[in-house]
């Protein structure tokens, strides 16, 4: 780890960063409908302008030694409780820069994107304030420089999350896929949380320098607790195994929100939680094999269910989660992979926003439809879309010298290369992943945009005929751009451990080792091979017959399994959910029958015998005289006894 | 007056320090009579029996008060308790309640029974009292304060206009209280009255044109065959009254009761039982018009 | 005999007394039983005078005929009052102050 320096020069005015897009979206928010006009240019405007200053900070940056590269920028004190010191600062260093310049660049290209894309949308200034608000918050969470302020932001990207899932607020579907994706994120939240509380209970602060500098006295328990509630924390954000169901769900969002928030920027924050916490995951063994164990499941998972839905947006969320799952695999294996999960996070970042504004696109021109069992042969009709999206398609499953194929060969390389049951466990998970991307996307790609044109026999939802249309320029030039990275980003970042290196500061120097049971090349050849049988597969299962428009309803059990998210919301209803309703109706019923029952029944018992007292009351002046010769008799014969007793 | 009770305290106080055998005879004559008057007063069902066995036994009380050294206060029972107090009673007895006699049932579920049982209580409570602590008493001489100084009278007086004057003026400011309440309690006068006007003033004030109509609304169904309130009442010429519909019927047009003027003044064609024999009957009236 | 005798029949008397209170349900009834009662104890205290050897008893004797023909005089004017309004002199008549 090198030693903080604070900062200097350009670094200064690195507070724009934030500042920019927090003042896009409070303008936006506040000014209300005056700004409707212009308010959607004034967003891509911030965001542009903090791109262009973490440029500049970056450029600066490559330009000091590399001893010099971290950097820290004291704001304000931001919470001044007697022993709860808080401070408001930013860390400038490789990791934080280089996810500024992933965040403002693809952040501006999708926002450029969504000038088009919401053009009919009547609330599109509101639409670009809730970007501009994610935009701040995840710039905030990666810039930093302790766990509060990382909290702070994180809460923020779940709100802004929430708010753009739940976007069409008159579809019921996305209303609960809102709510979900906020519960569900409650959920990894708390773990984080009870993480810092334990960080800030040992160390007495929360400021990454001093965490990093003394995590070393903790005891190795504390520091695997600590690892493994981060790793909820990140599983939530993340949409990882157990909490990856809300993620397909959040598609409920525009198509923007799932490039920029649900593929390229906030779900990678758990993988950059992961590799920000690097020098407390390098002390436990324990909990970087959960983490691969974690990556290893979900990114099965993801591939398997991909390959059932019919859902353009599902296939890709699932694709998401299941590339996800490669990166946390790559942040388990320590300082083997940190980097590596960060190359691919970048190259993801680039294909994956680009595969969902194509998918965007052909929603655009299709009428909103999502099915692709009713698309085909789209690839006449928006060449451009279609190329781009080949593009990103040929990333994402690894076709030689496109991006995909340096990050991800890496880290399936990597994983092969851990000793003993691990190398063999791991490896075969990543490349029987690799192999089953291929099929899915390849699948998705001949659906929409090969193939019979199936359309042309359909009707829209509101009784209209098909008329797909390649989208305006403002909308794929954005794609073009992303395309572009789809392909050269991976080999620039890979070649020479261009972006390992520069990362070194952060995350430490990136270690190779081959302890596994293959070579390297045997690994590359393997994964080419797996690759070229699922495209294979594919194309004889998909592009080979007719495709029904309706989905096929008898099918075998794996289907019905992937269709069912391999019963993860199944699993989540019961191990969960049921057992909350079953406490909760415990708790209304003691509530209701305990306390409300102890409170009534003072009343009532207080009423019930007044009522029976009360009745004494007759009005007979004579049972009144009664009681008054009763008493007296009482009180004389009281008063007896102790005279005439003692 | 005074002279005899002077008299009787005088015989009384030459027994010093003990009951003589007379007033034993008057006790045990009287105490049974006294006695024997509660008893009847609670158990006559006629409250002027009641009254009159409360004054035997009151009059057996004074007796008690003389022999028992007390001349004044014996007189003043017998004439303002026996005389003044119970004739009160009687007096408002007469006026109210002489014919009430209590009903034998008794409304008041266990009253009698929980009375009798208190009482007896109160009682036995009393004689212990009194047969734990009161057994050996000798009856003092009030030789002194009745033989000096003027006798019981003047005695009782002195003490009332020294020892206890500022009681004394406080019963004074009672009793004026209570004949003043006792006035405004029983005080009817004419405050039932007030407001309202004789007959024949308001007969003067119709006239005078203080009310809208000398004479008062006509009822329904007046000079008219029906008396129901949907039969306007007629005038004298056999028009109808307009002042005598309801305003529910008035807001009906008066051609609707055409037919019930007719019934009402007796002009309805009613079923003629020749009309269904001959034309005969047509001409026979034809020609009576004619 | 003893003073005592009266004392005894002052008892009696005001037990009867209070039993007529608690019994009769005639109002002017009711006041004579108040009124045996009051006799009653006048008699105690008389004959207290006379155990003592001193007046005191018999002057609070006299203010307590003073009270009670007090008492008498709105009592009876009550009466009259209510019997007026209820044309009844019947105490459980009077019963509409209750639950």
């Amino acid at each position: 780890m090198e030693a903080v320096h604070p900062a200097s020069g350009v670094a200064t005015v690195s507070w724009l960063l934030l500042a920019l897009p927090a003042f896009g979206a409070l303008v936006l928010l506040i000014g209300g409908r005056r700004t409707d006009k212009w308010g959607h240019l004034l967003g891509c405007l911030t965001i542009i302008a903090a791109f262009v200053i973490g440029l500049i900070t970056f450029i600066n940056s490559t330009g000091l030694a590399v001893a010099d590269r971290v950097q820290e920028l004291h704001l304000f004190s931001w919470i001044p409780v007697n022993a709860l010191q808080v401070d408001f600062g930013l860390r400038l260093d490789p990791l934080s820069l280089t996810f500024v310049l992933l965040i403002t660049g693809v952040g501006g290209l999708i926002h450029v994107y969504s000038i088009g894309y919401m053009s009919a949308d009547r609330d599109r200034r509101r639409f670009f304030a809730y970007l501009n608000l994610f935009v701040a918050s995840m710039l905030l969470l990666v810039l930093g420089d302790s766990f509060v302020t990382l909290y702070l932001g994180w809460e923020g990207v779940g709100l802004a999350s929430y708010l753009l899932i739940g976007w069409y607020i008159d579809r019921p579907a996305a209303a609960t896929a809102a709510k979900k994706a906020f519960l569900m994120n409650r959920v990894g939240d708390v773990g984080l949380a009870i993480a810092i509380f334990i960080l800030f209970a040992n160390l007495h602060t929360t400021q990454y320098s001093v965490v990093f500098a003394n995590i070393g006295k903790l005891s190795p328990g504390t520091i695997t607790a600590i690892a493994l509630l981060l790793l909820l924390g990140a599983c939530g954000k993340s949409g990882q195994f157990p909490l990856q169901s809300w993620l397909p769900d959040a598609m409920e969002g525009p198509t923007p929100v799932s490039a920029l928030i649900h593929a390229a920027t906030m779900v990678t924050a758990g993988v950059y939680l992961v590799c920000r916490s690097n020098p407390i995951y390098d002390l436990t063994v324990a909990g970087r094999l959960t983490v691969v164990f974690v990556g290893a499941i979900t990114l099965l998972i993801g591939c398997i269910v991909g390959c059932a839905y019919d859902d353009i947006k599902k296939v890709l969320a699932y694709s998401t989660v299941s590339q996800i799952g490669y990166m946390m695999l790559a942040a388990g294996l320590g300082p083997f992979g940190y980097a590596l999960a960060i190359t691919h996070l970048l190259t993801h970042g680039f294909f994956k926003a680009g595969l969902f504004l194509g998918a965007g696109s052909v929603m655009h021109g299709m009428n909103d439809e999502v099915n692709m069992r009713k698309f085909g042969g789209l690839f006449k009709r928006m060449p451009i879309t279609a190329v781009t999206f080949g593009l990103g398609y040929l990333a994402i499953i690894g076709f030689p010298g496109l991006s995909g194929y340096f990050s991800k060969d890496a880290i399936i390389d990597a994983a092969f290369q851990q000793p003993g049951w691990q190398g063999w466990v791991f490896g075969i998970a990543a490349v029987v992943g690799a192999g089953l991307t291929a099929f899915y996307m390849t699948r998705l790609v001949i659906m929409t945009f090969f193939g019979k044109e199936r359309w042309r026999d359909l009707k829209t939802d509101d009784g209209h005929d098909f008329h797909p249309h390649e989208a305006s320029p403002v909308m794929w030039i954005p794609m073009t751009i992303l395309a572009i990275g789809s392909i050269g980003a991976g080999a620039y970042f890979s070649l020479g451990h261009r972006l390992a290196d520069w990362l070194t500061p952060s995350l430490g120097t990136l270690q190779e080792r081959s302890a596994g049971p293959l070579s390297s090349t045997e690994i590359t050849i393997l994964t080419l091979v797996l690759a070229a049988i699922g495209v294979v597969v594919a194309i004889l299962t998909v592009g080979r017959s007719a495709v029904p428009v309706e989905r096929p309803a008898r099918v075998s059990w794996p289907v019905r399994a992937a269709r069912a998210n391999l019963y993860g919301d199944a699993l989540n209803e019961t191990l969960i959910a049921r057992p909350g309703l079953w406490l909760d109706r415990a708790l209304v019923f003691g509530d209701k029958f305990g306390i409300d029952g102890a409170v009534n029944g003072i009343g009532i018992l207080f009423r019930g015998s007044s009522g029976r007292l009360r009745k004494l009351q007759t009005g007979f002046v004579r049972s009144y005289a009664l009681s008054m010769l009763g008493g007296a008799i009482v009180l004389i014969g009281a008063l007896l006894l102790v005279r005439f007793s003692g | 007056m005074i002279h005899e009770a002077a008299l009787f305290a005088q015989a009384a106080s030459d027994t010093v320090n003990k009951v003589g055998a007379g007033e034993t005879i008057i006790f045990w004559i009287l105490g049974p009579i006294a006695l024997a008057g509660a008893l009847g007063m609670l158990f006559s069902r006629n409250a002027v029996h009641s009254a009159l066995w409360l004054v035997l036994t009151m009059f057996s009380l004074g007796v008690f008060y003389m022999i028992e050294q007390a001349p004044f206060l014996g007189f003043v029972q017998i004439i303002v308790y026996t005389g003044a107090i119970m004739m009160l009673f009687l007096f408002v007895l007469m006026m109210v309640g002489r014919e009430s006699s209590d009903s034998v049932v008794e409304v008041l579920r266990g009253q009698r029974l929980w009375g009798g049982i208190l009482g007896v209580g109160v009682a036995g409570l009393f004689i212990g009292i009194v047969s734990q602590s009161l057994v050996d008493v000798t009856s003092s001489n009030l030789n002194g304060p009745n033989g000096t100084n003027g006798g019981n009278v003047a005695n009782i007086g002195r003490s009332l206009f020294t020892d206890f004057l500022f009681p004394f003026e406080l019963t004074s400011a009672l009793l004026i209280t209570a004949a003043v309440g006792a006035i405004v309690l029983a005080y009817t006068g004419k405050s039932d009255r007030r407001g309202r006007k004789t007959q024949r003033e308001l007969v003067a004030m119709r006239f005078r044109g203080e009310y809208s109509r000398p004479s008062p609304l006509p009822g329904p169904g007046v000079f008219a065959t029906a008396n129901s309130v949907a039969t306007p009442a007629l005038l004298p010429d056999g028009s109808v009254a307009p002042e005598s519909l309801s305003e529910l019927i008035d807001s009906v047009p008066i051609s609707e009761f055409a037919h019930d003027l007719e019934v009402s003044t007796g002009t309805e064609h009613h079923a003629d039982a020749h009309a269904l024999t001959q034309s005969t009957s047509d001409s026979d009236e034809e020609v009576s018009h004619s | 005999m003893t003073p005592t005798y009266y004392l005894l029949l002052s008892a009696l008397l005001f037990s009867i007394g209070a039993v007529g209170v608690l019994v009769r349900r005639n109002a002017i009834v009711v006041f004579m039983c108040i009124e045996l009662m009051l006799n009653a104890v006048n008699l105690t205290l008389v004959t207290f005078a006379r155990i003592n050897g001193s007046l005191s008893g018999q002057i609070m004797a006299f203010f307590v005929m003073v009270v009670a023909a007090a008492e008498v005089v709105v009592g009876l004017a009550i009466i009259m009052s209510i019997f007026r309004a209820r044309r009844s002199t019947s105490v459980d008549d009077a019963n509409l102050l209750k639950y």
